[in-house]
């Protein structure tokens, strides 16, 4: 030991991060320091990774405080097209606050909001081909929602009701829809990155023109999988965008945790000769366009980008979550890049495009669409109400596509318990 | 042909076959295989379509369940069983749950290759025999074949299996069969009747065992390695042994068990994995719950033991001939 006598060395001491902020703690974000929307300069699709080695530190921007899109990144939508990402990310918040409030109401178990990070995965869906292969994480609702999924059938699965195409057999928002290109949701953070470049490797072997995109957590990059992943992406030149969600907390482990401190999310791609982006994730036209640039170079052949979305967020994790255990109640009030969806209305008035009296329009619209939706969604059951409503023996289903002897002994005995316990 | 030869034979076939069938792992493309298993198929198929894989099993399983989703239907290799641990939450969380959890919508036809067992003096890192793990995961099926012919017909109808299989290959008796007596000569598949191997397309149907020597006095349940172990004490013995080999653990046969195991009232189980919880466990189970009242003495099972595979002393380890012929004269007693 350090202390025995004789001995001269220095002890050693064992690092562990704590955020900057903990409940009670007043908030500043004063020290963050951004650079000015406009300030990156675009470089060619076809760059080599080489040549881009200060993108993972900067923070591509394209909308100014007063709601100007400037600079190279600017991605110079049509208003149709601004206004169709609004309304997806305004139908997106809509969407999580009634089944936030549906999961208080005991119709169903579980919910996961997305608020305040609306732009990554509505951008996103809007800037990839729509039948570009999505392999999300559990707060991509906006990829179904901007990809006009109907809600009714993401209600249903959040239900486990008649109407849920996976028979009640997964955790409300582990959505599943091999046509509207959002593959299977799985729980274990951080399987779907080297599935989702698997993917993407295959399309390029058969010599395909879609590519594959997925999404993870900051804390998610601490996990095997994301190495893998990168591994797999860079050796083949797989054509996938491989998203980090930096929203800076994994539950209740900050940034830090999964090494936010020592540099940034996006720096990861740095070792595996990927190139890698770093996105203002509230700003909805600097993620759609750090998309496009990573999908075009995607499907020119020019490999793999790493794209991480410093974002913030703003709700819990979920609601089994209570955040005002372990941060600041207020501390997403201050997170400095704002709210996305305001930026972007903010954006479409000052181009002259839109005013207060069209959002509140549509501000109702989208209210309407979900409120109608979960009423139809509800009249095939919620999951307080009508669980079992798929049939017990569904429950043997789909564990192989032909029912093996055993499984069928299984069911037959399980059919025969409940018989006889008269359920 | 070798079981090795059986097993490129199959995966030729089917790549022949089925342009979506694609080879990736440690080393199997330019080189073939540690093992050879895969020589000369990317020169026939191309790069595309058998590759080499950065040393990552978790990416291996994981970009397979990505090809698969896609419409392909990948055959990753794991160079040694003992290796593939780092990719099982992919294989146990992902591969075998895929149909479950989205109903159908995205299925995973991949079939797992990795060599397995020991008797090579493989020390504890090449020599494991991890079917156990697997069988207790719901959506994996499980296949160990015993001789060339059966190699080539079972991974063909694994290759072709809507559903994730693992396909462990003995490798002590890649060569040729293997009674348990390391210390003498073993004949090559060449000069052994198994070693008949068609050139073309055949299968050997998933879940069906194999009754390899017929007897009356006692049923041993046995695959892989522990086959021809299980015949060469038969032989010595003079037990009147009737011999299964199971070929898959998931889905089980359990029928021809049963009715084995019912005409004789006997039943000794040999496996290579380490007793506890091992797959002679669930035989067992399964074996007492259909015949208990066909038992004429107490189910015996000869496993590894449950330590580490020691490398210098791996026949103390290995489930021999001493050890099986020793079970056979307890079971007998009663």
């Amino acid at each position: 030991m350090a202390d025995e006598p004789g001995r001269n060395l220095r002890s050693l001491s064992l690092h562990v991060p704590e955020p900057k902020y903990r409940p009670g703690d007043t908030v500043s974000f004063d020290d963050m320091e951004f650079p000015a929307a406009g300030s990156v300069a675009r470089p060619d699709i076809a760059a080599d990774p080489a040549t881009l080695r200060d993108y993972p530190f900067t923070l591509i921007r394209v909308l100014d405080p007063d709601g100007q899109a400037v600079g190279e990144w600017n991605p110079r939508l049509e208003p149709d097209r601004i206004r169709a990402i609004l309304r997806a990310m305004m139908l997106t918040c809509a969407f999580d606050d009634r089944m936030f409030r549906a999961q208080r109401q005991g119709k169903t178990s579980f919910y996961m909001k997305c608020t305040g990070e609306e732009a990554i995965a509505v951008s996103q869906a809007m800037a990839l081909d729509r039948d570009d292969m999505c392999f999300p994480s559990y707060r991509q609702q906006g990829l179904l929602i901007a990809r006009d999924w109907p809600l009714i059938d993401m209600m249903c699965q959040i239900y486990s009701n008649a109407g849920d195409r996976l028979k009640g057999r997964q955790l409300p928002i582990m959505y599943s829809s091999k046509e509207a290109g959002f593959f299977s949701i799985s729980g274990n953070l951080g399987t779907q990155y080297p599935q989702a470049v698997g993917w993407a490797m295959a399309s390029a072997a058969k010599g395909d023109t879609r590519i594959a995109a997925s999404w993870v957590g900051e804390g998610t990059t601490a996990e095997g999988d994301f190495h893998a992943a990168c591994t797999f992406a860079s050796v083949f030149r797989a054509p996938v965008v491989l998203n980090i969600v930096n929203n800076q907390w994994a539950i209740s482990s900050f940034a830090g945790f999964a090494g936010g401190e020592s540099t940034t999310f996006a720096a990861r791609g740095l070792g595996y000769g990927i190139a890698a982006l770093r996105v203002d994730g509230n700003d909805a036209l600097a993620v759609y366009a750090a998309t496009e640039w990573a999908a075009e170079r995607a499907r020119s052949n020019h490999g793999p980008t790493l794209i991480e979305h410093f974002t913030y967020r703003v709700e819990a994790h979920s609601t089994s979550d209570d955040p005002s255990a372990y941060r600041p109640a207020d501390e997403g009030l201050h997170f400095p890049l704002g709210d996305p969806i305001e930026r972007l209305k903010q954006h479409l008035i000052r181009i002259g495009e839109w005013d207060d009296a069209s959002h509140e329009a549509l501000q109702a619209e989208v209210t309407a669409q979900v409120r109608d939706a979960g009423k139809e969604a509800e009249k095939l059951g919620t999951l307080s109400g009508t669980a079992f409503n798929h049939g017990f023996e569904t429950s043997f289903e789909d564990v192989f596509a032909e029912m093996p002897p055993h499984l069928r002994e299984q069911m037959g005995q399980s059919l025969e318990e409940r018989r006889v316990a008269g359920v | 042909m070798n079981m090795i030869q059986a097993i490129n034979s199959a995966m030729d076939v089917c790549m022949e076959r089925d342009d979506g069938v694609t080879v990736l792992g440690e080393d199997v493309g330019y080189f073939g295989g540690v093992f050879r298993a895969t020589a000369g198929l990317q020169k026939k198929y191309g790069k595309n379509r058998v590759f080499d894989a950065p040393i990552n099993e978790c990416g291996i399983i994981g970009v397979s369940i990505g090809m698969a989703a896609y419409g392909l239907r990948p055959v990753p290799e794991i160079q040694f069983a003992d290796y593939i641990y780092p990719g099982m939450d992919q294989l146990i969380s992902e591969a075998a749950r895929l149909r479950y959890r989205s109903a159908g919508d995205f299925t995973c036809p991949i079939t797992v290759r990795s060599p397995f067992g020991g008797g090579i003096f493989g020390g504890q890192t090449h020599s494991q025999s991890p079917e156990g793990i697997f069988t207790h995961v719901s959506g994996l099926k499980t296949v160990i074949p015993s001789n060339p012919y059966d190699a080539k017909g079972l991974l063909i109808a694994a290759i072709e299996d809507p559903d994730p299989v693992l396909f462990f290959e003995p490798k002590r008796i890649y060569n040729g069969p293997f009674d348990g007596h390391y210390d003498r000569p073993v004949q090559p598949w060449s000069k052994h009747d198994s070693s008949e191997v068609p050139e073309g397309y055949y299968n050997v149907p998933l879940g069906k065992a194999a009754v390899v020597r017929a007897g009356e006095a006692v049923t041993v349940l046995c695959y892989g390695t522990m086959v021809h172990v299980a015949l060469g004490v038969a032989q010595e013995s003079g037990v009147d042994a009737e011999i299964i080999d199971l070929r898959t653990l998931v889905p089980l046969d359990i029928e021809t068990i049963a009715a084995s195991v019912e005409k004789t009232g006997r039943c000794v189980i040999v496996h290579e994995a380490t007793r506890t919880s091992g797959f002679g466990a669930e035989l067992s189970a399964q074996v007492q719950e259909r015949c208990f009242h066909h038992l004429e003495a107490p189910i015996e099972r000869v496993t590894g033991w449950d330590t580490p595979y020691p490398h210098s002393l791996e026949w103390a380890y290995f489930p021999g001939p001493v050890r099986l012929g020793q079970a056979l004269k307890r079971v007998m007693k009663d």
